[in-house]
């Protein structure tokens, strides 16, 4: 893939879904046994064109996502480098059990793409954002799990995950317009986290279309005297202990941010390593706080889940009282 | 004697082994119990594709040009095993660690190339899947072998059954055999009792598979239906009528054998049952 401003530009006008499918589109050509399986959603995800081109490195398997699933293993035990996309839910939630069987027990590789996760089909209703997919596949052995910042970090992530001898959830959130939070070139390395900015009193640990919101909200957070790094944890899982732990040693108090339920993703994978040191500085864990809202635009829902980059200042200033 | 009588033969003896097999190891499980009842209804199919259809290689399980075989009623890995040990590929010793602590041998099949388990199962309904995933690859790679999947009429109350189903015949996967093992019962009772499963053949075939009912015990009958020329392009759905149990007199028929404990007087009656067989 070229990386350069103007596709960095391109792609977060058209957003991570559609870039995903561009990403394909070019791995498609040095990739001669990869195979692209998706559950009627070419459209959604980008992947018409990858359709048109490469009709024998896809496959659509109808609306069906615990067959989707089994194929993509049964491709993948034979020598195939298999990448699944659709709807995040439906990719995750849905056939959930053959993740477990085929993906986690029988240690089958399989890329899975969720795209639109979060909260960015909030108009669509709860059946369409996805709140709960990264806890959920956070319990299952063997399984990475990758929420990319923007969409230039989607590109690379995917490179990395067909690259890679894992088994890998891209969790694709943000809509189209997605703010760049990477404007250059730089080094994805799976498992470990990017520091985007560097301060003193706090850290923000982020992932997916949030870190932009925390670098908003740490500059804010500046003008009022606090320092903060914000660290874009594009890897949920391994989470990356030693960033955890440096931030634990520097900081009397760390945050995360999740487009998520405050239950099982981020916040929780980053407790569960903090559990484990000596006298950890206080957690705070901003994220959808366990029910389900009412439905609304991605602006609306981010502000009223306490995500947009003020609810997050107005939170973290609350908890410095 | 013709080459298929001796085709039927290799079969039948192979299928008897199979069956001292499976009263050994359903003996040794002891009181963690077998699936003594599901085991025994696939004998004759699972001993006429490891004994004789299926293309493998007896000193290699993982021979990259093999035929595949997914046992998707994976509870029914008795006889999976048993077909294992007569093909070579276990030893009498492996199969008495069966269902013991840290044994490759478990309840349900674990994936274990090295033995001939070409994929973990006992989640009822996720086998037909993975089988069309092979099949998609072999296609791919201009490969002829088949691959053979079984599963239970119990299993086809699960809806993935149905979504693998509608997909196949959409791929024309002509090298998928999906036998059903229909026996009519499930777990807790008779298929009528919890969920009517009749009309298996109409099903499979308005969902676009090439179907054909057989006795799943009469070898000749079995061996027939997998000798014809396929010509189709459709996969192919053979709904084998069989019964629970089959083989003993205590246990055929009987639902109280779908998943239970062989007493030393049981194991000792099936061993002269055998015996004359």
């Amino acid at each position: 893939m070229v990386i350069n401003e103007r596709n960095i530009k391109i792609w977060s006008t058209i957003g991570s879904r559609a870039t995903f499918g561009i990403a394909a589109l070019e791995l498609a050509k040095e990739i001669d046994n990869l195979m692209v399986l998706t559950c009627d959603v070419s459209t959604s995800a980008g992947l018409d064109r990858y359709r048109k081109t490469y009709p024998d490195k896809y496959l659509d398997l109808g609306i069906a996502e615990q067959n989707l699933i089994g194929v993509a293993a049964g491709l993948s035990s034979e020598g195939f480098n298999v990448v699944t996309t659709t709807f995040a839910p439906f990719q995750t939630i849905r056939c959930c059990e053959q993740i477990k069987v085929n993906i986690g027990y029988m240690k089958q590789k399989i890329c899975m793409v969720g795209i639109a996760s979060g909260l960015a089909l909030g108009n669509l209703g709860f059946t369409h954002c996805c709140i709960e997919d990264i806890g959920i596949l956070r319990t299952i052995p063997g399984m990475t799990i990758i929420s990319p910042s923007d969409s230039l970090e989607t590109v690379k992530a995917l490179e990395a995950s067909v690259n890679s001898n894992k088994s890998i959830y891209i969790r694709l959130t943000g809509s189209s317009n997605n703010p760049i939070v990477n404007g250059v070139d730089y080094k994805f390395e799976i498992g470990k986290s990017i520091q985007l900015r560097e301060g003193k009193d706090i850290t923000i640990f982020s992932a997916g279309a949030m870190v932009y919101n925390c670098l908003e909200a740490a500059k804010k957070l500046n003008e009022k005297n606090i320092s903060c790094s914000v660290i874009n944890m594009h890897t949920i899982k391994p989470i990356d202990k030693e960033a955890i732990k440096k931030a634990c040693d520097e900081n009397k108090i760390i945050v995360s941010v999740e487009e998520h339920n405050v239950i099982g993703g981020l916040g929780s994978a980053i407790a569960e390593y903090k559990a484990t040191l000596s006298n950890p500085p206080k957690q705070l864990i901003i994220g959808v706080d366990d029910f389900y809202s009412k439905g609304g635009s991605y602006k609306f829902l981010q502000e009223k889940h306490g995500l947009s980059s003020d609810k997050i200042v107005d939170n973290i200033l609350q908890n410095l009282k | 004697m013709t080459d298929t009588l001796k085709d039927l033969k290799k079969i039948k003896d192979f299928s008897i082994e199979v069956k001292k097999n499976i009263l050994e190891m359903a003996f040794i499980a002891g009181a963690s119990s077998s699936h003594f009842g599901g085991a025994l209804s696939v004998v004759e199919i699972i001993s006429l594709l490891f004994s004789h259809k299926m293309k493998i290689d007896k000193s290699d399980p993982n021979w990259v040009d093999r035929d595949r075989f997914i046992l998707s009623k994976g509870h029914a890995c008795l006889a999976y095993y048993a077909a294992l040990c007569a093909v070579g590929y276990l030893t009498k010793d492996q199969l008495k660690t069966f269902e013991k602590d840290d044994s490759d041998l478990l309840g349900h099949p674990v994936i274990n190339r090295k033995l001939g388990i070409d994929f973990s199962n006992g989640s009822l309904g996720m086998g037909l899947s993975l089988a069309i995933g092979v099949a998609v690859a072999l296609k791919k790679n201009k490969k002829e072998n088949n691959i053979f999947v079984i599963l239970g009429d119990g299993e086809c109350n699960e809806g993935s059954v149905w979504e693998a189903a509608m997909a196949a015949p959409n791929l024309n996967l002509k090298n998928l055999y999906a036998i059903i093992d229909n026996n009519n019962f499930q777990q807790t009772g008779s298929n009528k009792e919890i969920m009517n499963t009749e009309s298996l053949s109409q099903k499979w075939s308005s969902f676009g598979w090439e179907t054909i009912e057989v006795d799943g015990h009469d070898i000749e009958k079995l061996y027939k239906v997998f000798e014809e020329d396929k010509k189709s392009s459709k996969p192919k759905a053979i709904i084998a009528k069989t019964i629970k149990g089959k083989g003993f007199s205590f246990s055929e028929n009987n639902n109280d054998w779908h998943h239970a404990v062989l007493s030393k007087t049981l194991y000792e009656q099936g061993k002269i049952e055998l015996s004359k067989l």
